[in-house]
């Protein structure tokens, strides 16, 4: 999909403007100066340039059987995009197992287009122009349809609770050189890394805060990045091996930190730090 | 216990197992599965091996009483296996430069996959801690430290503690959300010296 003139005159507007952001930032290393930032960024958020590419993908026939994802079941029937992310992850008849999003997008992708399954998780986090990922214009599409929509994850068939009992027990797992769990940082109100606010993922306020603002276009990074690639980071950073892409580990947590965060309305593709 | 009570666990217990998969699971099955489903999630890179998964005895506690204190038996337990693995220093000094600790203390690399395992390796103190008031990014997963040393006296049993805690806080601590800089061997003697330093030298900047 080629970018629209459009598309670069205000990819440049957002460019100045971070730019400007982050020079009044230097000035001023203070935690008001952090939330003036956050706010003035709102304006304009490149994440819209993921979605548009990740639409254009969506739509267009690609893989070995030249066919689009258009008839993707994401969960609501096949194409139906609008709301499907706020209700997931879940379990699928058709896979007989639980799945989150970039699990289904990759089953679709096998599935429809005929690509190896290998191919469709290839490349799943991008870096910059060099290495654009797919995948994440994929959620970065799918994800801003639901913009909006109360999160509403399901825990009615029995694999789904299982996921939901597994993920609560691996955000409370000690291990690696430093002893971390995902509740070292993400279990108390209030606490920060560094300057960094950390929400208490373990309530309903923080876990709704927390998971309805990923997917987020990370200014420091110049990178959209997905649900996925916040537990793998948060994984790196905890001393543990590497999170492999739509593992059990990850669709569990997911399902722990969506199902924790119901009720709220889904705000993302957001635009961070 | 009496031979009515056995025979009704051993009824209880077959009973459990005709309705197999319909029972709830118990914490500890869920424990267990969901060890296993992470090694089943992770890959091996850099240096961070497989084996970060392997839960100690700590780690293994620590987990199980993870949303609520642990019973005071439990901790004792805890904090006495983790005070044994204390090597202390065997100069008998426990002070070193707190100029290297403020560099240590602001160091964040260190064990993580993305990592260079050749180093630099630091305690990352200033992600959970507020120590020299001229670093204002400081987090608040841990208490300040901020006048450590101006506080408590500057004598020897306060060095001996701080230099006991850096390097195992769960032995003082039972689950201690810290890091086991010397146990875990993520700092060596010399950089845990430094960061006594920092918190107990009169002349470091965190006693100012």
């Amino acid at each position: 999909m080629r970018m629209s003139r459009r598309a670069y005159a205000r990819l440049a507007v957002v460019a100045s403007g971070i730019a400007l952001a982050a020079a009044a930032w230097a000035q001023n290393s203070t935690i008001d100066e952090i939330a003036k930032y956050r706010a003035a960024l709102q304006g304009g958020n490149p994440a819209e340039l993921w979605e548009a590419r990740g639409e254009g993908l969506w739509n267009e026939p690609r893989g070995p059987n030249k066919v689009s994802l258009q008839k993707c079941d994401l969960g609501l029937g096949p194409g139906v995009v609008k709301g499907a992310y706020t209700q997931l992850p879940r379990y699928f008849a058709d896979a007989d197992r639980v799945m989150d999003l970039e699990t289904r997008i990759v089953w679709c992708m096998v599935k429809l287009q005929g690509f190896t399954e290998a191919d469709a998780k290839k490349n799943p986090f991008g870096a910059g122009n060099d290495r654009k990922a797919d995948m994440e214009a994929l959620v970065a599409y799918v994800t801003s349809e639901s913009r909006g929509v109360k999160m509403n994850v399901a825990q009615s068939h029995p694999k789904e609770q299982e996921a939901y009992r597994l993920g609560e027990k691996m955000f409370y797992f000690r291990g690696g050189s430093h002893d971390f769990a995902c509740a070292t940082c993400h279990g108390e109100d209030s606490k920060r890394i560094r300057l960094q606010d950390l929400p208490n993922l373990t309530k309903k306020e923080g876990a709704q805060k927390g998971y309805t603002t990923w997917p987020a276009y990370r200014v420091s990074q110049g990178e959209l990045r997905s649900f996925e690639w916040r537990l793998y980071d948060c994984f790196r950073q905890q001393r543990f091996p590497e999170l492999e892409f739509t593992s059990e580990a990850a669709i569990a947590l997911t399902m722990f930190l969506a199902v924790n965060a119901n009720g709220a309305a889904f705000d993302a593709p957001a635009i961070k730090r | 216990m009496n031979k009515t009570f056995l025979a009704w666990i051993v009824v209880g217990g077959a009973a459990a197992a005709l309705v197999g998969c319909a029972t709830k699971p118990t914490e500890a099955e869920t424990q267990a599965k969901a060890a296993q489903v992470l090694k089943a999630s992770f890959k091996a890179r850099g240096q961070a091996g497989m084996d970060r998964l392997d839960q100690d005895d700590t780690q293994k506690l620590c987990t199980e009483y993870a949303t609520a204190a642990p019973p005071k038996d439990v901790a004792e337990k805890i904090e006495k296996i983790n005070i044994a693995t204390i090597a202390w220093p065997a100069d008998g000094k426990y002070v070193g430069d707190w100029r290297n600790g403020e560099r240590i203390a602001q160091e964040g690399r260190g064990k993580q996959w993305s990592d260079d395992p050749a180093g630099p390796v630091g305690g990352n103190c200033y992600a959970c801690h507020q120590l020299a008031p001229q670093e204002v990014s400081y987090g608040t997963i841990g208490p300040p430290l901020y006048q450590f040393g101006k506080v408590r006296g500057y004598n020897d049993e306060i060095r001996k503690y701080a230099y006991g805690k850096i390097y195992n806080a769960e032995a003082y601590n039972a689950c201690s959300n810290m890091p086991r800089f010397g146990h875990s061997k993520i700092l060596t003697e010399a950089q845990i010296k430094d960061l006594v330093a920092l918190l107990m030298d009169p002349d470091s900047p965190v006693n100012k």
